[in-house]
């Protein structure tokens, strides 16, 4: 070994040292390729984590002003001959009752306008035309208060709102305002009095639609995506879960499941909007169901989630090991009760998860309701899943559409509270698969 | 009666019926339940099945069928000189004697044939009503009795409920057919009827689409239909969204899965993945507001004439929301390369980027292909960003600063607002979405197969 060694050092020895590195400026440039595809990578990263930061961070700052509405304290004084005339304190009298006429009196009085109609006009200008409402279910919840003077909270218009939240500029020109000068004198001397300021917008969460920005809420909206919810739970998680039986427990491998494998790995990509012209054709033109009802709606979303639960079932029975259906097997229990008895339960969490997020990506879906008519002005709450209703999303498409500037931060809120939904909704499936799953 | 009510009561008499079976099995074997072939609620549920689930089918087709026959006994019963009116005049009249029916407002004077039909529908609906619930109810109970005498001991309760069971859960499997069925049937049956009013070549040839207001229609200026200007309006709309999200899904793809940490992957990639998780309507709101004014005054700012409603807007957002789909697809394709590959790479001298690019990328390229492919499907299909953000003059414009449409937008907008089911301009919406359907059907079918033969490869 060394006799063999001692000749070739000799040998290499006498010739000229070799460079280890040949060419070091080539290997330069490659270490600086390197070094660039990886700022390429973590630019690409940054773009994505940016812009996701950008879209939340606009929408808090648009949205949060929504949370509260500028609200003016009047003294108003519930005149029993105007609010009941004749004595007679009952709902109907009640209902039908002038509100806005006591209210303008109040504002009247607070402002020190006198008869100049003009004036007149500008002051009745700053309060809510949906404030007589608010008034009058003050009035109604408590009768008692008929014949006295007490302060009230209304909301003031959405003009005085945009002011009083800095969000229309003082300094133009006066003609180019939707206020007056003499009416931003009067809301600056309501703000030093104490009498107009920001208050939780209860309104937002609760009414229905409206045109006057002050008034409109999601109430309609909150509800209408929760019967949808119902539907789906109801249908796509039965119906998934028993097709997903079948094709995991029962079916031969044979050109009938083949068929409907493909058919369902198809369905979860077909475009949404399609589904929303199935729903037309089929529930509301073939069926004849009603229009903008959340059970079309509900429906064809549940068209839309099966696949997800379908997938997700199998998954979560493939995952049950086959000793536990030997077992039971081994015990004489039969096909079906292996299945209800032993492997449902032990793959319910992972169908619960797959449900869960299922219907959040239905709650955020928005194109086929356009197609059933779930684009309606609805002012009052469905009483039952057949009444006209909007859904979250479609109530954000609208409210983004209208011109009013009081929109924008109505629009940010709506998205920011349906995020909110569907952050509860993916972290509880995220809870549910960290506390059930089981690994075997 | 109404169908609610009957159903309810079909229901009781279900929930009755699995009582009593269970009663009468434990007193057919004289409350020993080993004499029993099957457990006790098994009988019961034999009972229940037979009383409940050929009410319901009758139930389910009478609700379907019932108001088709009213209607055409209705219509049949009309006026020769009604029935011979012109199409439109006729459905007129239909809308009328509906509106009678529910007890609608209606505009102008009602004739008096329409009053006479309304009353009639309104008496027929009664009639079948109550012949409804007595036939639903009878079948219930008949099929009640029928179960209930068959019990006894030696009846193999439990196989025949499971068989029951098991050509509940072939139905429940056959809704996913039923839907595609449903889809295509639907869209064809539409598509065709739109087809009997303007031919085929000028719908998907036509370099114009122009299709008025239905009431134009009428008095002879047909609107005009032409495919080409959508289908580039989506095409190149996907394109820039493919142009955002291809290069920036497959580097972080990349960088997640070949350098960077396990925490920081841990972090990362959900985080990148809620970006597919926002609602459409959200990335919609958010170009309309922010990014459409951005580009706006971006470009007034360098003499660009950029529309607030730009091709540019609406791709860029879509490609933002496509990007984790790029890229959690690509990152499961790069992870299925083997390592071998890699390590023969590093032993010949590469450097990490270079075994990327030269020996990994080759090697998960057709996945990948077939991720994208998929990702442009999606970005087909969708709706939501481009109806907000995209514009609505179909044009055909190389411009990405001028605003496009896409067929999706046309869909949504000659299908909201006031329908009328035999005028070409809602019809066409139907011809729009079985197109759509086609395409992103092979789109998909085509992605699937690329990316399941590739991942056979390595298995």
């Amino acid at each position: 070994m060394t006799d063999s060694a001692l000749p070739m050092t000799a040998a290499m020895a006498n010739r000229a040292p070799r460079k280890l590195v040949l060419n070091e400026k080539r290997v330069r440039s490659r270490y600086a390729a390197e070094r660039r595809f990886r700022a390429y990578g973590i630019a690409a990263i940054a773009f994505g984590l940016f812009f996701l930061a950008w879209l939340f961070v606009t929408l808090v700052v648009q949205g949060y002003g929504a949370l509260q509405q500028s609200k003016m304290r009047l003294d108003v004084n519930l005149d029993a001959a105007t609010l009941a005339p004749g004595g007679k304190v009952d709902d109907t009298t009640l209902r039908a009752a002038d509100y806005t006429a006591l209210l303008r009196t109040a504002l009247r009085d607070t402002l020190g306008v006198g008869s100049d109609r003009a004036q007149r006009r500008e002051a009745y200008a700053l309060l809510s035309n949906g404030a007589d409402n608010e008034l009058r279910r003050i009035v109604m919840a408590d009768p008692t208060l008929i014949g006295k003077t007490v302060p009230v909270w209304v909301s003031a218009s959405a003009d005085v709102d945009t002011l009083i939240k800095g969000q229309i500029a003082r300094d133009l020109p006066e003609n180019q305002r939707r206020l007056k000068d003499r009416q931003i004198a009067w809301v600056d001397k309501l703000v030093a009095d104490n009498r107009l300021k920001k208050r939780f917008n209860g309104a937002l969460f609760v009414n229905g639609a409206s045109s006057d920005p002050e008034q409109a809420g999601m109430g309609v909206a909150i509800i209408g995506s929760m019967y949808m919810m119902l539907v789906v739970l109801l249908t796509a998680l039965p119906v998934g879960v028993a097709a997903a039986v079948y094709l995991e427990e029962f079916a031969a491998r044979n050109r009938w499941t083949d068929l409907i494998e493909v058919n369902i790995n198809n369905l979860a990509a077909v475009p949404s909007i399609v589904f929303g012209l199935l729903g037309l054709a089929i529930f509301l033109n073939f069926f004849g169901m009603p229009r903008s009802a959340p059970v079309v709606g509900g429906l064809v979303l549940s068209l839309m989630t099966l696949p997800v639960v379908i997938i997700a079932t199998r998954a979560s029975i493939k995952a049950v090991p086959p000793s536990i259906r030997e077992a039971a097997l081994g015990v004489g229990a039969s096909k079906m009760q292996v299945i209800t008895h032993h492997v449902l339960p032990l793959a319910l969490p992972g169908i619960l998860t797959g449900t869960i997020i299922g219907m959040a990506r239905a709650l955020g879906e928005t194109a086929p309701l356009l197609l059933i008519g779930m684009v309606a002005f609805v002012v009052a709450y469905p009483a039952t899943p057949f009444d006209p209703a909007t859904a979250l999303p479609v109530q954000i498409y609208m409210w983004a559409g209208a011109p009013e500037r009081s929109f924008v931060e109505r629009t940010s809120a709506a998205i920011l509270i349906l995020l909110a939904f569907l952050i509860v909704m993916n972290a509880a499936a995220v809870l549910l698969r960290r506390r059930f799953e089981r690994r075997w | 009666m109404s169908s609610t009510l009957v159903l309810a009561v079909v229901l009781l008499m279900m929930l009755a019926s699995f009582v009593v079976g269970r009663q009468r099995a434990l007193a057919t074997a004289g409350g020993h339940t080993r004499a029993l072939h099957s457990r006790p609620p098994y009988y019961g549920s034999y009972v229940a099945l037979w009383a409940a689930v050929p009410a319901l089918v009758l139930l389910l087709l009478w609700v379907v069928v019932e108001p088709m026959v009213v209607d055409m006994v209705v219509r049949n019963s009309l006026p020769d000189d009604v029935r011979a009116l012109p199409p439109d005049k006729l459905s007129l009249v239909l809308t009328i004697i509906d509106n009678l029916v529910r007890g609608r407002a209606t505009v102008g004077d009602v004739p008096a044939y329409a009053k006479e039909a309304a009353a009639r529908q309104q008496s027929l609906h009664a009639t079948a009503s109550w012949a409804m619930a007595v036939l639903v109810i009878g079948l219930a109970a008949i099929g009640f009795f029928f179960g209930a005498r068959r019990i006894a001991p030696t009846l193999r309760a439990r196989n025949h409920v499971e068989r029951a069971a098991t050509w509940g859960l072939v139905a429940c499997s056959a809704i996913a057919i039923l839907t595609t069925v449903g889809i295509v049937c639907s869209m064809l049956f539409e598509t065709l009827h739109f087809f009997s009013m303007v031919p085929p070549q000028d719908f998907f040839f036509g370099l114009v689409w122009d299709p008025r207001f239905s009431a134009a229609g009428r008095d002879g200026s047909a609107g005009q239909f032409g495919l080409i200007p959508l289908l580039w309006g989506t095409v190149f709309i996907s394109l820039i969204a493919m142009l955002v999200a291809v290069p920036i899904g497959l580097l972080s793809a990349i960088y997640l899965s070949e350098y960077a940490h396990k925490t920081v992957r841990a972090w990362v990639k959900p985080l990148l993945e809620i970006l597919a998780g926002i609602p459409t309507v959200v990335y919609g709101f958010f170009a309309l507001s922010t990014l459409g004014p951005l580009f706006r005054d971006i470009g007034a700012s360098v003499g660009l004439d950029v529309s607030a409603t730009s091709a540019l807007t609406a791709g860029v957002v879509m490609g933002v929301m496509i990007i984790p789909f790029v890229s959690s697809l690509s990152d499961d394709i790069i992870n299925a390369v083997p390592q071998s590959l890699r390590d023969g790479s590093y032993a010949l001298g590469a450097t990490q980027s270079e075994t990327i690019k030269r020996v990994v990328m080759p090697a998960a390229l057709p996945g990948i292909v077939g991720s994208v492919l998929l990702a442009v499907s999606r970005a087909i299909g969708e709706t939501m960003i481009v109806v907000m953000a995209a514009g609505i003059a179909a044009k055909l414009t190389l411009n990405p600063f001028d605003s496009v449409t896409t067929v999706t937008v046309k869909i949504v907008s000659q299908l909201t607002g006031d329908l009328e089911f035999n005028s070409p301009q809602t019809l066409v919406a139907f011809a729009l979405g079985l197109t759509l359907f086609a395409v992103t059907l092979l789109l998909n079918i085509y992605a699937l197969h690329i990316v399941r033969k590739y991942r056979e490869q390595y298995d």
